[in-house]
């Protein structure tokens, strides 16, 4: 039940998470969003479709995923005991999946016929390929050229599911122009097609919506741990790109008052130079995307370009309820840089045998960092947000071997 | 009484429609952009929407989205851009300019300061399209203070139920984007704006100019017979785009848009004076 004093309430009826978040989209894309919200608002409330959603989450995902607890990293680290939940271990390899289930029921309920999306890392494009193909809608996939370089065997693996990938040449050629382009699509299509964002970003109500899909990995930790330790873990960690798999893995403990919560943003070569993308550390509020949150922005209001290692996190903004988390203090940021996630990823795949996403290595090179300074009595459930076979050429390129 | 409301009741009173061009600030460099500023009132600019120069503009179609970004790497900012309406001021006291664009570089700027700034240095509305009616209050009222309008967009999208949502606080006049989509993509079905148009000017009292996708002076002169405004954005910049990746000299170049310019503003407005075939 929901206390007066709950942190878990927003957004506003207009969207906002204090002072952030908001609807800001041209004129011709509001009567969609508001549509939208509708949809979302009754479906949410319709029995019907929430069994739908959670038959599809359990047969087809492969939910409940595990609460893995890791041995030999925990003993390797010598502190806190370490678990790891395996969104990795979903159908399509990551947490994006149950998100895109979410909203192509959606898109269905509400009658449209074309989907279209996003990607940086391409593990968001994948799994709204993926729901795309399963229900037989057209879909259409924005995704920067400089990330299809990187991420290769994503960009086959949409080809292979149907969807037509779409290389965007303007700016950094990363997700942020990536989404820009997926908008003007949008406002170019507003009457036949579903615009599935991946992140906990864009224009309410994608933000909460999102976020809602996502919570499922969260609560599904909270019961695991619950039945695996008898308590809840002393800390929660995500790495936070847009932040769709942290807000789903923190906000069912954001009542949790015992329970402390990090967030691992991509530092990049470091949050000393200009090659990073860690929005929250670093960046000052702005509007981009339909919504005002933290951005990486010049004096000027011009947007930076992020940088980071890994492709799903080498964005400029993050979503809005972060920001607002941020400012309240219940949710601390930290970054690891492209080094530390690289180690990281190294580390899990030798003591673990799990390849992690390049995105996920940044939240186990935290636990790296703070699992040594905790008791061994404390726990500490990190969200492994997806596996890591699709970084296995940037990584190897980072690490100095030729594959 | 406001610049825009003198001139949209002079222009009435004329029975004709405002010829509007669009130019990005600062494009292709701060003195060509000025220079070109200057000459489109004798060109036949009744109002005039100078672009606010955007990283990450999401309305816009390529043509404009270069545009920006010449003006970017040759140095423009926001305050730059208010300093130029400042030089465009000693020279015209008349013309209403409209500053059109995202909202980020305002946010940056401080929204009450950039308010104030603009208004002394003689804006007379601000076009924000990614801040529709619900959000534009933050715009509106430090605007209000500073006697600047906050012309509001209305799309093919909206419905007779959202009409009068963005029609409730609107001032100035209101701008009709066409088509859905982004700006010098697609093009329109003259006989649907006609319609969208009607329904409109059923509802406000407040002029209505339509833009997005019109290109030539044949088009500009089939809207101005029954909008209040015709706007031509990327097909001036597109003049601008091709003498700046020729090199063309300046002054050749300006005289090139402002032609280009002068031939729009004609059909606009000779379009209700011609016997209608």
């Amino acid at each position: 039940m929901r206390h007066p004093n709950s942190l878990r309430t927003g957004p506003d009826p207009k969207g906002h998470f204090g002072a952030y978040g908001g609807r800001f989209v041209a004129e011709t894309l509001m009567p969609n969003v508001i549509a939208l919200e509708k949809a979302y608002e009754d479906a949410k409330g319709d029995p019907a479709f929430q069994a739908e959603l959670n038959g599809m989450l359990e047969h087809y995902v492969g939910r409940e995923s595990p609460l893995y607890f890791a041995e030999r990293l925990t003993n390797h680290l010598g502190g806190a005991k370490v678990y790891l939940k395996r969104e990795d271990l979903n159908h399509t390899g990551a947490h994006k999946i149950n998100n895109c289930l979410g909203q192509v029921l959606l898109a269905r309920r509400m009658g449209k016929t074309r989907i279209i999306a996003e990607t940086g890392a391409g593990q968001h494009g994948v799994a709204t390929a993926t729901v795309a193909a399963r229900y037989g809608l057209p879909c259409v996939v924005y995704m920067g050229e400089v990330d299809i370089e990187r991420q290769k065997p994503n960009v086959f693996r949409m080809r292979l599911l149907g969807a037509e990938v779409r290389s965007v040449v303007s700016g950094s050629k990363t997700l942020k122009d990536a989404m820009n382009e997926a908008l003007r699509d949008w406002v170019t299509n507003p009457y036949d097609t579903f615009y599935i964002i991946g992140s906990a970003a864009g224009p309410h109500p994608y933000p909460a919506m999102v976020r809602d899909f996502q919570c499922v990995i969260g609560n599904e930790t909270r019961a695991q741990m619950k039945a695996m330790e008898s308590r809840l873990p002393d800390l929660v960690v995500a790495c936070v790109g847009g932040g769709s798999n942290a807000i789903g893995m923190f906000h069912p403990f954001l009542d949790d008052t015992d329970v402390e919560i990090h967030g691992v943003e991509a530092a990049g070569y470091g949050t000393d130079t200009e090659r990073h993308a860690a929005t929250l550390t670093k960046g000052t509020p702005g509007v981009l995307h339909g919504a005002r949150s933290y951005l990486l922005q010049d004096r000027d209001g011009q947007i930076l370009e992020a940088h980071s290692i890994s492709a799903g996190l080498d964005y400029p903004g993050v979503g809005p309820e972060h920001s607002w988390l941020k400012d309240s203090g219940r949710v601390k940021y930290f970054s690891a840089t492209d080094k530390q996630a690289l180690e990281a990823f190294v580390l899990l795949s030798k003591l673990e045998g799990i390849i992690p996403a390049l995105e996920s290595a940044h939240a186990i090179a935290h636990v790296m960092r703070v699992a040594p300074t905790m008791g061994k009595g404390q726990s500490i459930a990190v969200c492994l947000s997806g596996r890591g076979d699709k970084d296995v050429f940037s990584a190897a390129a980072a690490l100095g071997e030729k594959i | 009484m406001s610049r825009i409301a003198a001139t949209f009741a002079e222009l009435k009173k004329e029975n004709r429609a405002a010829f509007v061009p669009f130019v990005t600030g600062g494009d292709p460099d701060f003195e060509t952009s000025l220079e070109i500023l200057s000459k489109l009132p004798a060109a036949g600019a009744d109002v005039i929407e100078l672009g606010i120069p955007f990283s990450d503009p999401m309305a816009d179609g390529p043509i404009n989205q270069a545009s920006y970004l010449r003006a970017l790497a040759a140095g423009m900012t926001l305050p730059k851009l208010v300093e130029m309406v400042r030089k465009f001021r000693k020279a015209d006291a008349k013309t209403p300019v409209v500053l059109m664009g995202a909202f980020n570089p305002i946010h940056a700027y401080g929204t009450a300061r950039f308010m104030k700034d603009a208004a002394e240095a003689g804006v007379d509305g601000v076009l924000i399209v990614d801040v529709p009616a619900e959000e534009d209050e933050v715009l509106r009222a430090p605007a209000k203070a500073h006697g600047i309008d906050v012309v509001r967009f209305l799309a093919p999208t909206t419905d007779a139920v959202r009409l009068p949502v963005v029609l409730d606080g609107a001032t100035g006049y209101l701008y009709y984007a066409s088509i859905a989509g982004i700006t010098g993509t697609k093009s329109f079905a003259e006989h649907e704006v006609k319609a969208a148009l009607a329904r409109i000017h059923a509802s406000t009292r407040l002029p209505v100019v339509v833009g997005f996708g019109i290109r030539t002076p044949e088009q500009a002169r089939g809207i101005a017979r029954f909008a209040d405004g015709a706007v031509v954005g990327s097909a001036i910049v597109a003049k601008i785009e091709s003498h700046a990746l020729k090199g063309t000299k300046r002054a050749e170049m300006v005289t090139d848009v402002v032609d280009f310019c002068a031939a729009l503003a004609e059909s606009v407005h000779a379009a209700r004076s011609r016997t209608v075939i």
